[in-house]
């Protein structure tokens, strides 16, 4: 954990509604949210199921096991906090459950990164309050 | 009932595309935009009765500054596909009695964000869906990384090539040379200098996206009753289609397949023509990849196939099938959602014949995609 944490943390569009998906990351969970009226998993987080418009949602917790769907090697400047000469990856996961989600890609550089490459979750406390949910090769 | 044959665009102007033009605003340059499509027109502004812009600038706000007090009004609000969008409800509503004779306007000042405190063309405008979940793990301002990944998955389904993509680019920059619309006119790159461009987000290089620039266009429709006595050779609009796709790129099924599969259907449908009758296009183009999609999604090329088409093919106006005739976007300059609303207004200067040195041999019939 680190108090110097200077890239972009995560901010919410309705902290309500997200709330137990950043509180389960601190605790190393990765948890999706799930219709109970048509089984449906999705991913962002939204008030009614996207597919029903059911509200009787939950959350389901994932293996944490997917995999890279596609990338892109980040030259441009970012963000102050993201410049390095090699740049980074940003990178949409597929989870082994279905759902889709950004991430970066961290413990390997960014030429190793490939499409289809098999990732699991990894957390990282980036603030007090926040945990970001990224992906590492596996 | 259908719109074909029902709008005809009987008068264009455009502010001529500028990186920044000082002491300027969004809406001073939309109305510098309206004076010129009036006049082209052969009109005067009492004639029209109808207004419709991006939604950026906000219609009360435009009717207001050119005086008029039109009998339909609205903005559309659809992003790069505003302009597209705007010349189908312009067209609707003419059709429909509504109104007789629309104003199509918009533009852009990149002044308007300094002079209102917030960085231009920057990230998310407060908490979202991109500030939660995006921006945290590196995405970079504006559009540009969003197209990065679909770019990649082209390569990984179809085997397209950098080189072939870079094609596009100098293909278009050909056509800006003689456009003085154009930000880059007069400017010429070849392919290698695409190639050798910098990465912005790889595979995707800084000569293979737009540049954020200021100007604005506008242009005038109205019933093919009244343009048969006016001054231009009119340009009718024979088919319209729209289909909406996701505001995050991530959100949808197929990185590779754009909504141009179904908008651009029911348009040809509408029309009553194929693919294959098409003689020139102009297709969105705020980066080499989208518009290669969406070439592909139209039916012009085999999905999958852009790459082999653009090395077989000469896409400039002088070539076998012309493509983004004014050097698109990519050449032409994005002056916000004015950038889109570009290729309708090509798209009616050639087939006005009004085009100049750039003019094609075939201008008759003209698929845009907005």
């Amino acid at each position: 954990m680190t108090s110097a944490y200077d890239k972009p943390v995560p901010i919410p569009a309705n902290e309500d509604l997200t709330r137990p998906f950043w509180e389960a990351a601190k605790r190393r969970e990765l948890i999706i949210p799930y219709c109970n009226s048509c089984s449906n998993l999705f991913f962002y987080p939204r008030e009614v199921c996207p597919n029903c418009f059911s509200k009787d949602l939950a959350w389901k917790t994932m293996s944490g096991k997917g995999s890279v769907y596609t990338y892109t090697h980040v030259r441009q400047s970012v963000h102050p906090s993201f410049q390095s000469a090699n740049g980074h990856i940003y990178a949409i996961i597929e989870l082994a459950e279905g759902p889709r989600m950004p991430s970066g890609i961290v413990g390997c550089e960014p030429e190793e990164v490939y499409v289809d490459m098999p990732v699991s979750v990894v957390f990282e406390d980036i603030t007090e309050e926040s945990t970001l949910v990224q992906f590492q090769k596996s | 009932m259908s719109l074909r044959g029902r709008g005809a665009i009987v008068g264009i102007g455009e502010v001529p595309t500028r990186r920044i033009y000082e002491g300027r605003s969004m809406y001073g340059l939309c109305a510098e935009a309206a004076g010129m499509a009036i006049a082209d027109a052969g009109i005067t502004k009492d004639d029209i009765d109808g207004l419709v812009t991006d939604g950026v600038a906000l219609p009360p706000a435009i009717a207001e500054y050119l005086d008029i007090k039109p009998n339909f009004a609205t903005g559309v609000s659809m992003q790069g596909a505003s302009g597209a969008t705007a010349t189908m409800v312009a067209t609707s509503a003419v059709s429909s009695g509504i109104c007789n004779t629309v104003l199509v306007v918009m533009g852009n000042s990149r002044q308007d964000a300094e002079r209102a405190g917030r960085p231009a063309g920057r990230g998310a405008a407060g908490p979202s869906v991109r500030s939660e979940w995006e921006e945290p793990h590196g995405m970079a301002p504006g559009a540009n990384t969003g197209y990065g990944l679909m770019y990649r998955r082209h390569i990984h389904e179809y085997g397209t090539t950098e080189d072939q993509l870079a094609k596009m680019a100098a293909d278009q920059r050909f056509n800006a040379l003689e456009n003085e619309n154009a930000v880059f006119n007069g400017q010429p790159i070849s392919k290698e200098d695409v190639l050798n461009s910098r990465y912005i987000n790889e595979p995707l290089k800084l000569l293979e996206s737009v540049m954020p620039c200021d100007g604005a266009a506008a242009l005038i429709i109205t019933t093919p009753e009244r343009a048969k006595n006016m001054k231009n050779k009119p340009a009718y609009v024979l088919g319209v289609g729209l289909k909406q796709g996701e505001a995050n790129i991530w959100q949808r099924d197929k990185f590779t397949e754009t909504p141009a599969v179904d908008s651009v259907r029911r348009a040809l449908e509408m029309s009553g023509y194929t693919p294959s009758d098409i003689e020139f296009a102009e297709f969105y183009d705020c980066y080499t990849i989208l518009a290669a999609m969406c070439i592909e999604d139209a039916g012009l090329v085999e999905k999958g196939e852009i790459g082999p088409f653009y090395e077989e093919t000469d896409t400039t106006y002088k070539g076998d099938f012309p493509i983004n005739t004014d050097g698109g976007q990519l050449s032409g300059g994005q002056p916000g959602l004015a950038g889109g609303f570009r290729h309708v207004i090509e798209g009616a200067r050639q087939i006005m014949g009004k085009a100049g040195s750039r003019q094609v041999e075939k201008s008759d019939l003209c698929l845009v995609n907005g």
